[in-house]
């Protein structure tokens, strides 16, 4: 960046100043979702400003501490965001947290960023109350059984987080 | 010697720019099939999870190849000091860059995520082969580059010869890189060969020099331009003594591999059982690539005939397709065979099974839109810049 | 400059962000610097202190069952990816992925058939590390070879490379997911160990619970650097052997009796 005159500088301070005066003016509303866990609630994981700013950074720092040094439960965790951001329809089913106006598109929509994460990230929460039929939606999972002692056609009444944890506890004795 | 008078193709505009947008028609086919696979996913290609690599890179693979040997006009011309190829060196330059961006446009195109191309130019793994023909193409088109820029400037005119000599090692190091990307491939039988590397080099030579008479011959008839008969003669000798040499490496390559008892299945397949595969070697390969390509360039029948020559040429070419598709996908049809002695009689995943592979439309469209890429990138740069001499006469006062 | 996100729409967001931060530094950069992971005591993150392995006996392995195959289906969302409409299946069934599959084998003088599950080796020296132009393929601290499919751009030389044909590339879209397994077109993946419940503490992998509680018992997951640990035992008892020995790769699976 040595390049850079001077008044490069300035014009770079004075288009940076004016985005992020435009970014507040439209953000000045709170973005959350309602219906979600998050509009219940009264702050994101990190202050709000901090997180409208850094997020991606944020979430690119925590992924590498996830995929490649194996900690878990990150701070920033994609998961997670999608667990409280997301947002509910009337019949209380989860809509995809990056469909047009949910929490994750509307401010990229403005800002014309488009996110490849939920390409292979799960883009609403798995419901972990209701049966898993309904959380994994039926038509994919149909035929289906867990190889556990269930029927074909019969639904656990369970999530497969809370199986493996039962299964894990029932080893352990 | 008379001095030599350099202009840009400059043709009846009809047939430049009739030629020109057939083959930019060419590549927004190519670039459509590109998109169309990487918009649906690779599913619709005849890629599998059993060939993982298929017609994209035996193209891409054909063309980078292609454009290492294409330089080699100008080092015979300015690091061997051959007179009469001399005058040819800044269009075999042109050609080359314009192979290798074509070649690479293919590779890049067939990525599962083209989209992160920015990845793979920021994120390396140094112990990757693959990694090191990253720096070997970008060096190829700077180097190069560099190298036309001393033969068309006179005020570089003195680095010529070092800028030629490092040109030529540098492409010497790039195939060796992309025959190596293959013999490190050790799982794999078909590819465990120490000969691989240089008998890469030798291929190159014989198909970049293919193209290169082939491009030379057409630009020449585009602009109705003189091209000497002697001066095509040692062309076509070269050509033949290059084909002649990659059908002895063949012979290496296939004779080593029958010496480790390991490698006979593979022999086996590649060499009498394959179907296919064993059909394209003895007739693609070493049939229409080489025999009869020899004979046009050798039969005296021939000695001057302008058609036998560019045939020949585009015989090699398609040969060499073949020879490349052989060892690419062949290679990879075979059944990596994980437990000596014993047979497979069951497996979810095809183990023990020669693999099959239907290369798909959009794979092939892919594949002539990079050669359409780089055929576009020669005939541009032909038009601006001089690399073609006005007339390739033959030179009275100098014995051929 | 700093290494920023490496996905699509980097240059212009980067070139945003910064301009964005140089103008409200002053306000935010304690902020930013003190805020990391939680990466509290119980957050010690991978070591090279263990190296997960898996042990198989194939002649507990049952001929024509698939339930370890079934059930890393279902742990890692396999299951969830659906043919392409009007896909053929003979081409689904090449392409589709394929993380641990079953193969029979029989000897070619005795006639005597082993049943094996094949997954990746989870190699000491991996092939497939070697050859990634990106370093997306990599090996854990503790053994594990995955892809980091955040910089993973699909050319398909780690699948060329592997001598057990152990990795998959996603050749469609995927619509459906599971939270602990995100997972998508374009990228190569393979065998994780389960690491989504090895790093939460668990101690078992898909296959072997359901190995197990098929009663079969044939898959033994463990530490291979403690002595003390279950398949650390076992190796010791008895004779094991490495898939391709000969390529010296010092695989974390091994199998008896093949
Ligand atoms: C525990 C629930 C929870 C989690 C987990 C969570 N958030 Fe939030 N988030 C909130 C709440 C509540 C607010 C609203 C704060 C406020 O009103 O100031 C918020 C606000 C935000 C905002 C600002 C929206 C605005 O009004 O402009 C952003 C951006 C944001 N979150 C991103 C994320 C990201 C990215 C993640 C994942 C790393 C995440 N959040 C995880 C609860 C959560
Ligand atoms: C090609 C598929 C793919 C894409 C695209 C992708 N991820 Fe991931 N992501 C994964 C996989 C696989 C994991 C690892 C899960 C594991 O190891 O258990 C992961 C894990 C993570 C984690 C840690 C786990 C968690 O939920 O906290 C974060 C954070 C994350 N990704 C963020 C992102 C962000 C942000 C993007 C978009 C910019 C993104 N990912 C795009 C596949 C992907
Ligand atoms: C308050 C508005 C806002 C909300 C809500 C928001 N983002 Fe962002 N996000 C942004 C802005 C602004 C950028 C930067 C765009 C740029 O620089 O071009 C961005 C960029 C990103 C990037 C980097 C994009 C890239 O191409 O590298 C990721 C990843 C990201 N956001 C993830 C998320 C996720 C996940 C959520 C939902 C949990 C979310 N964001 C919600 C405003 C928001």
């Amino acid at each position: 960046m040595r390049s850079s005159t001077g008044i490069k500088q300035l014009a770079g301070l004075l288009v940076g100043g004016l985005l992020l005066a435009l970014s507040t003016a439209v953000l000045s509303e709170s973005a959350v979702t309602k219906g979600s866990k998050a509009a219940d609630l009264g702050a994101c994981v990190a202050p709000t400003e901090e997180m409208r700013r850094n997020h991606m950074d944020y979430l690119q720092h925590d992924r590498d501490l996830t995929v490649h040094e194996g900690i878990r439960g990150v701070k920033y965790s994609l998961a997670e965001c999608v667990d409280c951001h997301a947002g509910k329809d009337e019949q209380q089913k989860p809509i995809p947290i990056n469909a047009p106006g949910q929490f994750c598109a509307g401010c990229h929509e403005y800002m014309a960023v488009s996110l490849a994460c939920f390409q292979c990230h799960r883009k609403t929460p798995e419901d972990k109350t209701t049966s898993l039929g309904d959380a994994l939606d039926d038509k994919a999972r149909a035929g289906h059984s867990l190889g556990l002692l269930l029927d074909a056609g019969q639904q656990p009444m369970l999530s497969p987080a809370e199986f493996a944890q039962l299964h894990a506890l029932i080893q352990e004795d | 010697m008379k001095k030599m008078h350099y202009r840009e193709l400059w043709c009846s505009s009809p047939r430049y720019w009739g030629g020109l947008s057939l083959l930019g028609f060419i590549i927004l086919i190519g670039l459509g099939a590109a998109f169309y696979m990487e918009h649906s996913g690779h599913y619709v290609t005849g890629m599998s999870n059993q060939i993982v690599w298929g017609l994209p890179h035996v193209f891409a693979i054909f063309l980078i190849v292609a454009a290492s040997g294409a330089l080699n006009v100008a080092s015979i011309g300015s690091v061997f000091g051959g007179p009469m190829y001399k005058p040819l060196g800044p269009f075999s330059s042109l050609l080359a860059i314009g192979l290798l961006a074509g070649g690479l446009m293919v590779l890049v195109l067939d990525l599962g995520r083209a989209d992160r191309l920015i990845v793979a130019m920021t994120s390396y793994n140094f112990k990757s082969i693959f990694t090191w023909n990253i720096f070997l193409y970008s060096g190829f088109f700077v180097i190069v580059g560099a190298y036309l820029w001393t033969m068309l400037d006179r005020k570089v005119e003195r680095f010529k010869r070092p800028v030629g000599f490092a040109a030529f090692f540098w492409r010497l190091a790039l195939t060796t890189g992309t025959g190596s990307i293959f013999g490190f491939l050790v799982a794999r039988e078909a590819y465990d060969a120490a000969v691989l590397a240089p008998m890469f080099i030798i291929m190159s030579f014989s198909y970049g020099l293919a193209f290169f008479i082939l491009t030379l011959i057409s630009a020449f008839w585009w602009s109705g331009r003189t091209l000497g008969d002697v001066r095509l003669a040692k062309l076509k000798n070269l050509l033949g003594v290059f084909v002649g040499s990659v059908m002895y490496f063949a012979l290496v390559y296939y004779l080593t591999n029958l010496y480790i008892t390991q490698h006979h299945g593979v022999e086996r397949f590649i060499l009498l059982e394959g179907g296919i595969y064993t059909i394209m070697l003895w007739v693609g390969q070493i049939l229409v690539g080489g025999v009869i390509p020899l004979f046009l360039l050798y039969s005296p029948a021939f000695a001057t005939s302008r058609t036998a020559v560019s045939t020949a040429s585009l015989l090699v070419l398609i040969g060499g397709f073949f020879q490349l598709y052989v060892i690419v996908i062949g290679g990879q049809a075979y059944p990596m065979s994980l437990f000596p002695g014993k047979e497979v009689i069951q497996s979810a995943f095809f183990d023990g099974v020669v693999a099959s592979y239907v290369p798909s439309l959009p794979e092939a469209l892919l594949g002539f839109g990079g050669i359409a890429v780089s055929m576009t990138l020669v005939a541009v740069g032909a038009r601006m810049l001089l690399v073609l001499p006005e007339t390739l006469e033959d030179p009275t006062d100098e014995c051929p | 400059m700093s290494k920023s996100t490496d996905q699509p729409e980097m240059n212009r967001r980067e070139f945003l962000g910064k301009t964005i931060v140089a103008a409200t530094a002053a306000t935010v950069a304690p902020g930013v610097l003190l805020s990391v992971a939680k990466a509290g005591p119980e957050q010690k993150g991978v070591t090279s202190d263990v190296r997960w392995g898996l042990l198989i006996d194939t002649n507990k392995c049952a001929d024509g069952c698939t339930s370890c195959v079934d059930a890393c289906h279902t742990e890692n969302g396999i299951d969830l990816q659906e043919k392409p409409e009007g896909h053929s299946d003979a081409m689904w069934e090449q392409q589709r992925v394929q993380w641990i599959r079953k193969v029979k084998l029989q000897d070619k003088l005795t006639g005597e058939q082993t049943n094996l599950p094949l997954m990746c080796q989870h190699c000491e020296h991996p092939p497939c590390v070697d050859v990634c132009p990106t370093g997306a393929s990599f090996k854990r601290a503790d053994g594990i070879v995955m892809v980091d499919r955040h910089i993973c751009i699909g050319c398909r030389y780690c699948m060329m490379a592997c001598p057990y044909k152990a990795r998959s590339f996603i050749h469609e879209e995927v619509a459906n997911q599971l939270v602990r397994a995100p997972r998508g077109k374009g990228c190569v993946e393979s065998c994780t160990l389960c690491v989504h419940r090895i790093d939460d503490g668990g101690t078992t992998t898909a296959c072997q619970d359901a190995c197990s509680s098929e009663g079969h018992n044939a898959i033994v997951f463990g530490d291979l650097k403690d002595p003390n640990s279950d398949i650390s035992k076992a190796l010791k008892e008895q004779s094991s052997r490495q898939i391709r020995a000969d390529l010296e790769l010092n695989t974390g699976v091994r199998y008896t009796n093949v």
